[in-house]
């Protein structure tokens, strides 16, 4: 699996997004693409914007100008079902897990749009409904794998420890078999050691499955060496693209940063 | 044999998945089986059948369908009484007004009748939730309390609603006494049941859970709120309404509308809570002990009273029955949210353990 | 027309008296987010306690006096009602804190039977009566507008006028004092108003002795005018589809909704009724609130909730 790791044409282009809440603007005529098999990190500082931009792409908000290109395919409203099916899927910065399932049938249901048995043959546990469950299960046992969770896979995810659901959340969104993977902070709240695993898991994800991923995170650190391209934003409107090292020098960013007048 | 399950190694996926993973549950629940089917039927009385088995067995059936739709997709219903009539009233019509109709046939067109109705009083689920809509559901109560009342269609223009059906037979073989009509309700009960816990391992059930845990997140996975919902109001009316049919045919014979009140919508969900939510299991513990208290109470109550020099009336002791009802609704809500079944498989996991529990 | 009036009034006063029954549900949603089911239950108790407590007194204290008799009793039902909040809120509310609307309303309906059982276990289950000397003969206004004039029951009147004066109350104790600004503020934000410390716990205990106060009232008119028996604990499902029409956080909109629900299940039963069979009131309102919930979720005056990922 393991190949050369070569950035592919645009993937996922956005143009021109506006979003607001009412008479809160969240997101001010936003454009940038996302290249397929890259990383590509949205950073800015608190409240600018990054989540929402994330949850416009994944289809949670709906924004009131801009067009989503996906694949070729345009999306003047995208809405989350479109999204999962084209193929996007995300974790949550306040993870979202379904608290009252174990580890196994959290990411399970990440499956759901594979799953064609019909209701009664799911009900009688008939030949279909069978097959297709132990089909699945496979793929998912080989995420559980991969995560290295095998020995909680049969817990509720509401009694795992913080990193440990953090891991569950991007099993669930793997195995969805995504094109593109949106990560909303998957390092936050951990500890050296955690966010060394998670930055390795998320680097094995690009690597080996070929997945085109866009993070958001705040450690700057992280997004600096793992990421191929960053986007920064402020107040809802984006005032860098590039190189790691070419927004690193950006002197817009570094005022946003060190927080002088504005 | 102990309760262990040491040495007992999984090879597939598919031993893994099965519902009673460990060998001992699978003797006890064939053992639990015999039991019903052999074990009952030879050694009960009449009165048992009528008075607690019969009875446990429906409300069982009518809690599961109730179950899956709080308990597993989260979504309220205070109105479960008006689909158990919906279930009752129509398989009541679909057999007296088509000719041959057999006892099946109408209690499964029954049961699709309050589906649909499900279906289109969980609609605003889709909009809205919790006590909202709590008052659509109730809203689906009162509309059917007053038409099976007034609308004289829906009762064949019987005075007063009250209907009533007899002969009741499955291919030849009829459901008369005590001990078929037992027998015939525990057959459904267990096809039911096996059901709804295969619904609940699956996609499907996955689906309702995921809703119920974090919409959201489930949306953006893929799952359709539209589907996962009105799915759950579907399968759980179907189920309401079965037991519905049911407990018309089967248990009451002659029934009128004042059987399925709001009284009975909240008496299922007592049942849903004081078992447990989300499992179907918990449901069996909560329709036995609905069924089961105001009887013992009944037994009980006088008995203790004489003890200590009291007369107690039965107003008195149906008030026990409430105060008794309302406190362990909020016992279980504050202690124990998954009820007695939670209590049940705490108690099986430490017994697993046992005697080293570390 | 005469008749069409006479049935908008009497509509407008059975509403009166939902609007007596919502407004504690009100309450107790805005202060503590818990849709309280049991207040039906507490209409009951209140009014059971108020009409045995009446037909004790005399024999308690010798002293014959209905005018005295009620006083005390309605003193006492008011002291069993603050006694009712403050269990509650001691057994129940405090280790519900967090917990989801729909749990939250499953313990209200646990409370429910609870209330129901004691409160027929103290004080009966018969039906009794509470005679607190209103007026029970009708009287015809605008005779020399109408042929005939329009037929009013005083004592609908007088109950409207009472129901009128206890919201005033209510508004003036929001408003002016500094338990309601508290209230208020809790109202808004649960954690904001505890950091700025007001005790949560004695604001919840009043909301609910307050609201304890609404069921008394509202068990007092609706008890001497229809007697006060189990049938009254129902009026909570009858006052359901007002607050959802209302807004569930405004008084005003309790009132608003009590008179709309009023007077369209008066008109519905009598212009509608006849050709359906009769017997629409019930459902005629929640199909009402229901309709109009799929078109403004927060009711009339509710606030509107947006939802923020």
């Amino acid at each position: 699996m393991m190949g050369e790791r070569v950035i592919g044409d645009v993937i996922l282009d956005l143009r021109n997004i506006s979003l607001a809440f009412g008479g809160v603007k969240a997101l001010t005529e936003i454009s940038f693409d996302v290249r397929e098999h890259e990383i590509r990190a949205i950073i800015g500082p608190n409240g600018a914007g990054k989540s929402s931009m994330l949850n416009v792409i994944s289809g949670v908000y709906r924004p009131q100008q801009g067009e989503i290109v996906f694949h070729g395919e345009h999306f003047a409203r995208m809405n989350s079902y479109k999204a999962a099916k084209a193929g996007i899927a995300r974790t949550f910065q306040n993870i979202a897990l379904f608290k009252g399932m174990s580890v196994l049938d959290n990411i399970m249901t990440g499956r759901t749009l594979m799953m064609k048995a019909n209701l009664l043959q799911q009900a009688f546990w008939w030949g279909p409904a069978r097959r297709e469950e132990l089909a699945h299960r496979a793929k998912v046992e080989e995420i559980i794998d991969f995560l290295e969770i095998q020995h909680i896979r049969k817990t509720p995810v509401g009694r795992l420890p913080y990193g440990l659901q953090k891991r569950v959340d991007l099993g669930r969104a793997l195995a969805m078999e995504p094109r593109i993977l949106l990560l909303d902070e998957p390092m936050a709240g951990m500890n050296v050691e955690e966010k060394q695993d998670m930055s390795r898991f998320i680097l094995d994800v690009n690597d080996q499955m070929g997945t085109t991923i866009v993070l958001i995170e705040h450690d700057m650190g992280v997004v600096m060496d793992i990421s191929d391209r960053v986007v920064v934003l402020d107040y809802g409107k984006k005032i860098g693209d590039g190189s790691p090292d070419a927004v690193r020098a950006n002197p817009e960013v570094i005022q946003a940063y060190l927080g002088a007048s504005h | 044999m102990i309760y262990r399950e040491n040495g007992q190694f999984k090879t597939s996926y598919a031993a893994d998945q099965q519902i009673f993973p460990i060998v001992q549950d699978r003797w006890a629940m064939l053992l639990l089986l015999v039991v019903a089917f052999v074990g009952v039927p030879l050694l009960s009385s009449e009165y048992l059948f009528r008075a607690i088995f019969i009875p446990f067995l429906i409300l069982s059936l009518a809690a599961i369908g109730v179950n899956l739709l709080v308990g597993y997709c989260g979504q309220i219903t205070l109105g479960a009484g008006a689909f158990m009539a919906v279930g009752a009233y129509a398989a009541y019509n679909f057999s007296i007004r088509i000719d041959g109709m057999p006892l099946l046939g109408a209690l499964l067109l029954g049961g699709l009748s309050a589906a649909a109705m499900g279906i289109v009083f969980g609609a605003p689920s889709l909009r809205v939730r919790g006590l909202y809509l709590a008052m659509a559901t109730l809203a689906a109560q009162f509309f059917w309390d007053w038409a099976f009342l007034r609308i004289k269609w829906f009762t064949n223009d019987a005075p007063s609603g009250s209907v009533s059906i007899s002969h009741l037979q499955v291919m030849g073989w009829p459901i008369e006494s005590p001990v078929e009509k037992y027998l015939f309700c525990l057959t459904l009960l267990a096809v039911f049941a096996l059901a709804a816990k295969n619904l609940t391992r699956s996609s499907i059930g996955r689906q309702w859970m995921a809703i119920r845990d974090m919409d959201v997140a489930a949306e953006v996975i893929g799952i359709r709120p539209m589907f996962a919902k009105l799915s759950a109001f579907a399968v759980s009316s179907f189920y309401v309404g079965v037991a519905g049919a049911l407990w018309g045919f089967v248990h009451l014979s002659s029934w009128e509308p004042a059987a399925f009140s709001v009284d009975r919508s909240f008496q299922l969900l007592f049942m849903v809570i004081i078992g447990g939510m989300g499992s179907i299991m918990g449901s069996f513990f909560g329709a036995a002990f609905i069924v089961v208290l105001p009887i013992f109470l009944n037994q009980m109550l006088p008995w203790l009273g004489e003890l200590v020099g009291l007369s107690i009336s039965t107003a008195a002791v149906s008030h026990a029955e409430f105060m008794i009802f309302g406190a362990l609704i909020v016992f279980f809500l504050i202690v124990e949210p998954h009820g007695i079944a939670r209590l049940w498989s705490t108690g099986k996991e430490k017994l697993r353990l046992w005697p080293f529990p570390h | 027309m005469a008749f069409f009036l006479e049935t908008l009034i009497g509509g407008l006063m059975a509403g009166m008296l939902y609007s007596l029954v919502a407004i504690g549900f009100v309450l107790i949603f805005k202060a503590s987010g818990v849709f309280n089911f049991a207040q039906g239950a507490m209409v009951l108790f209140a009014a059971l306690a108020m009409a045995r407590f009446s037909e004790w007194v005399p024999g308690w204290t010798g002293v014959s006096s209905p005018l005295f008799a009620n006083s005390v009793a309605f003193v006492l039902a008011g002291i069993m009602m603050f006694v009712v909040a403050w269990l509650i809120e001691r057994l129940v509310l405090r280790h519900l804190v967090n917990q989801e609307g729909a749990t939250l309303l499953m313990a209200t309906l646990g409370i429910a039977y609870l209330l129901e059982g004691i409160g027929q276990g103290i004080f009966g289950n018969d039906i009794y009566k509470i005679d607190v000397g209103m007026p029970k003969e009708p009287v015809f206004v605008l005779q020399n507008v109408f042929e005939g004039g329009i037929l009013i029951n005083k004592e609908d009147f007088i109950a409207a006028l009472i129901a009128a004066l206890l919201v005033g109350a209510l508004t003036l104790f929001f408003q002016k004092t500094a338990t309601g600004r508290a209230l208020r503020a809790v109202a808004d934000d649960h954690q904001a108003a505890q950091s700025i410390g007001i005790p949560l716990n004695r604001i919840w205990v009043i909301v609910w002795c307050v609201a304890g106060v609404t069921a008394l009232v509202a068990g007092i008119i609706w008890g001497s005018k229809l007697g006060v028996q189990f049938s009254l604990a129902t009026v909570a499902m009858r006052a359901l589809p007002v607050v959802i029409l209302g807004g569930l956080t405004s008084v005003p909109g309790a009132i608003v909704g009590g008179l709309i629900i009023g007077v369209g299940e008066k008109l519905s039963e009598v212009f509608l009724g006849p050709y359906v069979g009769g017997g629409i009131e019930i459902w005629f309102a929640y199909m009402l609130a229901l309709v109009f919930l799929m078109f403004r979720p927060q009711g009339l005056f509710g606030e509107k909730i947006i939802d923020r990922v």
